[in-house]
């Protein structure tokens, strides 16, 4: 967050600026929207009466051909001829109203998003043992509290590139601020199946990386991500996605990124700090099931890259080489999820760092560690509306040395894991409200650590979302 | 001090550049439709000249699909693309368009046919507030239960089909003229069988039938669904049973001869309101392959039509 955070009085001239350019905006002129209205309202009456007239004169040439014994062949073609159309112009908003996002040139939409969290311990003294995090990772706030409310404005920039911008506006230490989550152009129809992004955006590794937080389906990330990724990793740079021109899908992406966010650190090699690689696979078994697959790496070069406490922080100079496996399973009987589904992901984290470490006491040295996290989680709407959710994460390292016995980097002796339950209730696609509860045993077994020791966390959120809303990815 | 993440990058360029190969070009077509009926559709006009298949099919409620692998896979195939529009997709359209990476298939080119866009659409509100439930401001966008309609898409759809293979031009209007004429003839006679249900009054699960009532001259006088998009509740159908009466007769106004729902919408609410009204319940094909008999066009407009006259027609218990 705090790299990319803008503070409040500097952006909202920035945001009323995108606003006022805005056609949306414009539209408010109310003259201007009253001339509008008529002249839709004068051009569907026009319609309707052609479209009227035409199928009078169809019935009228059905009862002619139908007088006659056999129709004949030039009744028959005139009829064809009837229903031939003149397509209309490319300009015309009829031809382009499967794609919302055109229908008004600019798709705005806010995501509001609340929560409310009990926990047996105090949250501010949060850590794993073995695993400090960084990034945005950690548990919300107890008490009650605003999540990130996103603002969302995406729009085809010409008939070559699409653009989207993601500013979720957060709280910060009491402080508004608003953040760049997402701000990318990308290309539309390259050939060979290609399309190239630019900008700031959610990389494409693993499964639950690129996922705005409304889309999630529990209130927080599994714990491989919160330790491994900082809960998502996003970064500035470029992206090159192929897919194959295949029966089955196959999709391959890269990305070269800043590397200035966790696990990466410090805009290393000349800001070219971080790649990425992906591959993803999947299909449909019968009406009923589908799945994919998918296998990912992120290299990250960190250069005094920050995690743990944010006054104090561990800092990491290195290699960080992180390894992903994904698997997804979804089950809606006769392809109807909206009645009844069920789904089952898992994903296997695989980390592999060598460097040194600097802690804020002044001590460090060398560090080579592996440390793999995996998470398995499945939800069930067994009926409209209400989705039931199981989830288990867990995370485990190596022994790093007995030089770090005592320091935040040192794993206890029992892997931490936690067990998640949650239900939702969604009114619409665009309302939700989600009950969870999780039992963490992060602290357990910790040792000089065990202060914070076994946890017993309650959540209650709420999700709603108005304006345009993107369509969302298996 | 890295550990060559170039050399890996420049190896899978290579490998890319090798898959990207022309792969051998199918002769055929290809048409990707979100619903059977266009599919079904492209078939009858290009016959052995287009491969067509269908995103959804009819136990499937196209609202609300997933952008699944599987479909992504097929729209970066596809040379046509054409889907009924209106914002029946957009829940997962736009996603498969902009993961599939396919320019001939995007909005505005010749590879892109929206099917509302050819026909007077119904229900176009005023105004456009999500409090009324699911909106869809260009209209109502489930056409295809007025043949009429059809037909239009007919001509359309060959004339695509023509500009993007104009080799076999020939081939597409003779397979569209040879269309319509059995259509027009099909149409002709529904319209004479339906006569009967003219004027008759209709009890939707969705407003999935406007277009069907529009043309029989059926009148709708309420949804099982609340607002569009939100299912049923029980205080909405208690509020329904108070306004029909135990008969089905109405109370107030006049009741209803029929409760219709599309097969992929559940079965309990209709029939709970017919086990206290005794007005009929029918699950109607929306599209080909929605019951048993509606096995291509054709068969799915005389399965519609012969469902409600055998509704019609049955003594109330």
């Amino acid at each position: 967050m705090k790299f990319g955070a803008l503070h409040l009085p500097l952006a909202w001239p920035l945001l009323a600026c995108l606003a006022a350019s805005s056609p949306v905006l414009a539209q408010q002129d109310p003259e201007l929207e009253a001339l509008r209205q008529e002249v839709r309202a004068m051009r569907q009456d026009y319609e309707a009466r052609i479209a009227d007239l035409e199928a009078r004169l169809a019935a009228a040439e059905q009862s002619a051909a139908a007088g006659r014994a056999a129709p004949a062949p030039a009744a028959t073609s005139q009829a064809g001829a009837d229903y031939g159309y003149e397509e209309p112009p490319a300009t015309s908003p009829q031809t382009v109203s499967v794609a919302p996002e055109s229908l008004i040139n600019t798709a705005i939409g806010v995501t509001f998003q609340g929560q409310a969290w009990a926990y047996d311990n105090d949250p501010e003294d949060y850590y794993i043992p073995g695993f400090p995090l960084g990034g945005e990772a950690g548990p919300a706030p107890e008490g009650l509290s605003l999540a990130e409310t996103e603002l969302t404005m995406s729009a085809n920039v010409d008939d070559k590139f699409t653009a989207m911008l993601n500013v979720p506006l957060v709280i910060e230490d009491g402080e508004t601020a608003v953040e760049i989550e997402e701000a990318w152009v990308e290309t539309l129809g390259l050939p060979g199946g290609l399309a190239i992004r630019m900008g700031r955006f959610f990389s494409d590794i693993g499964y639950l990386n690129d996922r705005h937080f409304h889309s999630w389906d529990f209130a927080d990330q599994p714990s491989p991500y919160q330790a491994f990724l900082g809960n998502q990793f996003l970064d500035d740079g470029l992206r090159l996605r192929w897919l194959a021109p295949t029966d089955f899908y196959l999709e391959i992406s890269g990305e070269v990124l800043r590397g200035d966010r966790y696990p990466a650190g410090g805009a290393a090699n000349s800001g070219v700090g971080a790649t990425t690689l992906s591959a993803t696979t999947g299909g449909d078994i019968g009406f009923s099931h589908s799945w994919q697959f998918g296998l990912s790496w992120l290299g990250a070069d960190a250069e005094e890259r920050a995690s743990g406490s944010e006054d104090e922080p561990l800092l990491f100079s290195g290699d960080s080489d992180l390894y992903i496996a994904d698997f997804t399973w979804k089950w809606a009987p006769d392809g109807n999820s909206r009645q009844r589904n069920f789904t089952f992901q898992a994903e296997y984290l695989w980390r592999d760092e060598a460097g040194a470490y600097a802690l804020p006491d002044g001590s460090g040295g060398p560090w080579d560690s592996d440390q793999d996290g995996w998470y398995a989680q499945a939800v069930f709407q067994p009926f409209p509306r209400w989705r039931f959710g199981a989830r288990i994460d867990q995370l485990s390292g190596d022994d790093p040395g007995a030089a770090w016995i005592g320091t935040p980097l040192y794993p206890s002796g029992s892997d931490p894991r936690r067990y998640s339950l949650m239900v939702d209730w969604s009114n619409s696609e665009f309302s939700r409200l989600r009950f969870q509860y999780t039992y963490d045993s992060a602290g357990d077994g910790a040792g000089d650590n065990a202060e914070w020791g076994t946890d017993n966390q309650f959540g209650l959120q709420y999700i709603f979302s108005i304006g345009a809303h993107g369509a969302h990815t298996f | 001090m890295r550990k060559t993440p170039m050399k890996k990058t420049t190896g899978i360029l290579a490998l890319l550049a090798l898959f990207m190969l022309p792969l051998a070009a199918s002769a055929q077509l290809r048409v990707f439709a979100c619903e059977p009926e266009w599919s079904a559709l492209a078939e009858a006009i290009g016959g052995d000249l287009v491969e067509a298949g269908s995103a959804t099919h009819a136990l499937q409620d196209p609202h609300y699909v997933e952008a699944r692998p599987s479909l992504i896979a097929q729209v970066r195939k596809a040379d046509l693309l054409i889907c009924s529009g209106a914002q029946l997709e957009i829940g997962w359209l736009s996603m498969l368009l902009s993961k599939a990476n396919n320019a001939r298939v995007l909005p505005g080119k010749d590879g892109f046919l929206e099917a509302s866009t050819l026909v007077r659409r119904l229900d176009v509100p005023d105004s456009v507030d999500r409090a009324q439930g699911d909106m869809h401001p260009q209209g109502n966008p489930h056409i295809q239960m007025n043949p009429h309609n059809i037909a239009r898409v007919a001509g359309a759809l060959g004339q695509r089909m023509a500009a993007l293979d104009p080799a076999n031009a020939s081939g597409y209007a003779a397979g569209t003229a040879d269309f319509l004429r059995r259509w027009e003839a099909a149409i002709a006679t529904w319209e004479e069988r339906a006569r009967p249900l003219a004027g008759k009054r209709v009890i939707s699960h969705h407003k999935s039938w406007v277009y069907l009532e529009d043309w029989l001259g059926l009148v709708e006088v309420g949804t099982l669904e609340p607002v569009p998009g939100i299912p049923p509740t029980a205080a909405h159908l208690s509020s329904l049973l108070a306004e029909l009466g135990a008969d089905g007769q109405g109370t107030n106004k006049p009741g209803a001869e029929f409760i219709i729902r599309a097969p992929f919408h559940s079965a309990k609410a209709s029939e709970w309101l017919q086990e206290r009204t005794g007005i009929p319940a029918l699950a109607l094909p929306m599209t080909i392959g929605g019951s048993e008999r509606a096995k291509d066009l054709f068969s799915w407009f005389d399965d519609v039509i012969d469902s409600l006259l055998a509704a019609r027609s049955e003594p109330r218990p």
